[in-house]
């Protein structure tokens, strides 16, 4: 009996604790992240944004929370049942289940798998049903169109994030996300992460999460004037706020993968005292929240695309430039010698 | 073997409690909230009238056309991957040959831009 | 390993059993999110093998973009599903008749089947060993050399596939205005306006 507590039921318990506290201090991140995108985009129109509930509005995400909850739920008399409340579901879990390989500092990760990266690709290529599901099952035309519309778009901005992570590997030679980040460790500090040597394809991916995780300027999904609120019309309630958690966790992942990918991960930006003092984390969250800043300011600064402009930058001007890049850095790679063996 | 399992076993446990938190928040409203639906609060969203009819139907062949350049190039990039990782122990046969094969598939998109399947219109 | 064994049940169970549903399931998007659901089970049997790779690539192939299209496919055909019922019964027997023939080609295919003496050993203990080298470099530094024509050829089918594709699916709309970033871009002010200074009571001509 003793054994069998210690050597099974003792480190599920672990495990299981381990996954609350990365879910909370994830869910807390969220509801703050929500916050500070509605704050930066607020201070950019020179108004105040949410700043009652709590001081300096602080409370306000939970304050959301509990409304959602109270809200009445609905479920159209046409819809699906099943599969319209499964939709929000799969949104919600899988943009969570990404962060279970996110290390944030050495160590500090749920599972340090091999092939991490592409487990987040995987993931990723799966957000797509959520919104297909939610538009198929709502059974109304506004919805429907708005999954159509954003499915393609998710789509066909996958194969260039494709392309910018097989780029990235080409250098490190590793599918493990803790290698990722220790290839970058060099004593350049801030000038041997990748986002210098991989400078377009660092952009590439930055303006290609943007599409993926239909933020603006590619929020065509939700195109206010056309399309109401896209694929969510029919949902109310918690349904609802499970779409929107799944958007900015989602977010989230995506700052955090530009961090791992370009930005040297937990690595601090000078590798001298006193920089090499502070803990990991700290350069981790920090970092993250500059490219969630520089997220929030492209929301605020840059009009809308159009449909076929979406498409023709995925399809026309990302997806060979970044085909070329692979060629590129493979061939540099290869006949300067400088593959990573 | 059981090393490799044992990297997933927290992998599953954390995607269980994801799942868990996911449950609960979906079914919280249905327990606690005030409910007193009516037809036309369950009636499909329209600008004024009622739907016509149901709601899903045909659309243009070029989403489709869309779902499977998305799959070949999916595939393309699949196969980078393994190449990426061993890079660096090929030598230059790995290296020219997937140079090949990219190249094939760069006629292929040639192909695709010059009949204009990637224009939207 | 008592977990694993448990996994491997959970799995193989779950995976044969949204199989069967896959037929079994009347409505027809609901078949392809079984479809999905056996096979994200059967990429979790394949990690219990061990073969992470597969079973990262099963999902991102597989479940991200084929069963994607399936979907497309099935959602938004609008088929009438008590319309093709109807002519059930006429088709029957020719139906049948397919199905048993395919059935004694399995059986014909499954019963000659010789499974060689030293492959029950080899199986299970992957070629190079797991600890020492990951399947991902493994299968990267076979892929590209030794099999390299397997390789290319894959690259030919991707080719046709994609000419195929387009053959079949691609029709322009007549009467259909694009817009040419590069023209638009080559624009000068002296070519895309002209000012014009307009007498009052007069109007341009």
């Amino acid at each position: 009996m003793a054994e069998f507590w210690t050597s099974y039921l003792w480190p599920l318990i672990i495990m299981v604790a381990q996954s609350v506290l990365l879910l909370v201090i994830l869910l807390v991140a969220i509801a703050y992240i929500l916050l500070a995108d509605r704050k930066i985009w607020a201070a950019v129109q020179i108004r105040r944004g949410p700043n009652v509930v709590g001081p300096w509005g602080l409370l306000q995400s939970f304050a959301d929370l509990l409304k959602f909850v109270l809200k009445e739920p609905t479920i159209p008399a046409a819809a699906n049942k099943g599969v319209f409340l499964l939709a929000p579901l799969v949104t919600c879990v899988l943009a969570l289940a990404a962060w279970a390989v996110i290390p944030v500092d050495i160590g500090w990760v749920i599972a340090d798998i091999n092939v991490g990266i592409l487990y987040i690709f995987a993931i990723s290529s799966l957000m797509v049903y959520g919104v297909i599901m939610a538009g198929w099952a709502s059974n109304s035309k506004y919805p429907f169109l708005a999954a159509l519309r954003s499915a393609a778009q998710m789509v066909s901005y996958e194969v260039s994030i494709g392309f910018v992570i097989i780029t990235v590997l080409l250098c490190v030679g590793s599918l493990r996300i803790t290698d990722i980040v220790e290839a970058q460790n060099t004593r350049f500090g801030l000038f041997g992460w990748y986002w210098l040597p991989l400078f377009p394809m660092f952009v590439v991916f930055f303006v290609s999460a943007l599409a993926e995780t239909n933020r603006p300027p590619f929020d065509l999904v939700e195109a206010e004037s056309e399309l109401v609120a896209g694929f969510m019309v029919e949902y109310g309630s918690t349904p609802y706020m499970m779409f929107m958690l799944g958007e900015y966790v989602a977010i989230a992942t995506m700052c955090a993968m530009t961090t791992i990918l370009f930005m040297g991960g937990w690595l601090p930006p000078i590798p001298y005292p006193p920089f090499t003092w502070v803990p990991g984390v700290v350069w981790f969250v920090g970092k993250a929240f500059f490219v969630f800043f520089m997220f929030a300011m492209v929301k605020a600064f840059v009009p809308r695309y159009r449909y076929d402009q979406l498409m023709r930058l995925g399809w026309k001007v990302f997806l060979p430039l970044s085909l070329a890049m692979v060629a590129i850095v493979a061939a540099v790679l290869q006949f300067a010698g400088l593959a990573p063996k | 073997m059981s090393e490799l399992l044992l990297d997933y076993l927290p992998l599953v446990v954390f995607i269980a409690v994801a799942i868990a938190i996911g449950l609960a928040l979906l079914v919280a409203p249905f327990i606690v909230a005030y409910q007193n639906p009516d037809p036309e609060k369950l009636s499909a969203y329209e600008c004024g009238f009622n739907a016509f009819d149901d709601a899903r139907m045909k659309f243009d062949v070029r989403f489709y056309l869309v779902a499977i350049l998305f799959i070949i190039f999916d595939l393309e990039v699949s196969f980078l991957f393994p190449w990426a990782v061993a890079f660096g122990q090929l030598g230059p046969f790995g290296f020219w040959s997937m140079m090949l094969f990219l190249g094939v598939l760069t006629i292929g998109f040639i192909y695709e831009w010059k009949k204009g399947a990637l224009e939207w219109d | 390993m008592i977990l694993a064994a448990l996994f491997f049940y959970l799995f193989a169970g779950v995976c044969v059993a949204s199989a069967f549903m896959v037929i079994a399931a009347k409505n027809p998007v609901h078949s392809v999110l079984f479809l999905i659901l056996a096979f994200v089970s059967a990429s979790g049997l394949f990690v219990l093998l061990g073969a992470e790779f597969l079973a990262m690539i099963l999902i991102v192939v597989y479940v991200g973009a084929v069963a994607v299209l399936f979907l497309f496919v099935v959602m938004m055909l609008d088929v009438d599903f008590a319309e093709l019922r109807q002519g059930f019964l006429n088709y029957l027997p020719v139906g049948a008749l397919i199905g048993a023939l395919v059935l004694v080609e399995l059986l014909l295919v499954v019963g000659a089947w010789v499974i060689g003496a030293g492959v029950p050993k080899t199986i299970t203990a992957p070629i190079p060993p797991m600890d020492a080298i990951t399947n991902t470099e493994a299968l990267g530094l076979v892929l590209y050399t030794r099999y390299v024509y397997y390789f290319q050829a894959a690259g030919i089918v991707l080719l046709v596939a994609m000419v195929g594709a387009i053959v079949l699916t691609l029709q322009h709309r007549a009467r259909v205005k694009r817009q040419d970033m590069a023209a638009q871009v080559r624009r000068t002010k002296a070519e895309a306006m002209e000012v014009v200074k307009v007498r009052s009571g007069q109007g341009l001509t």
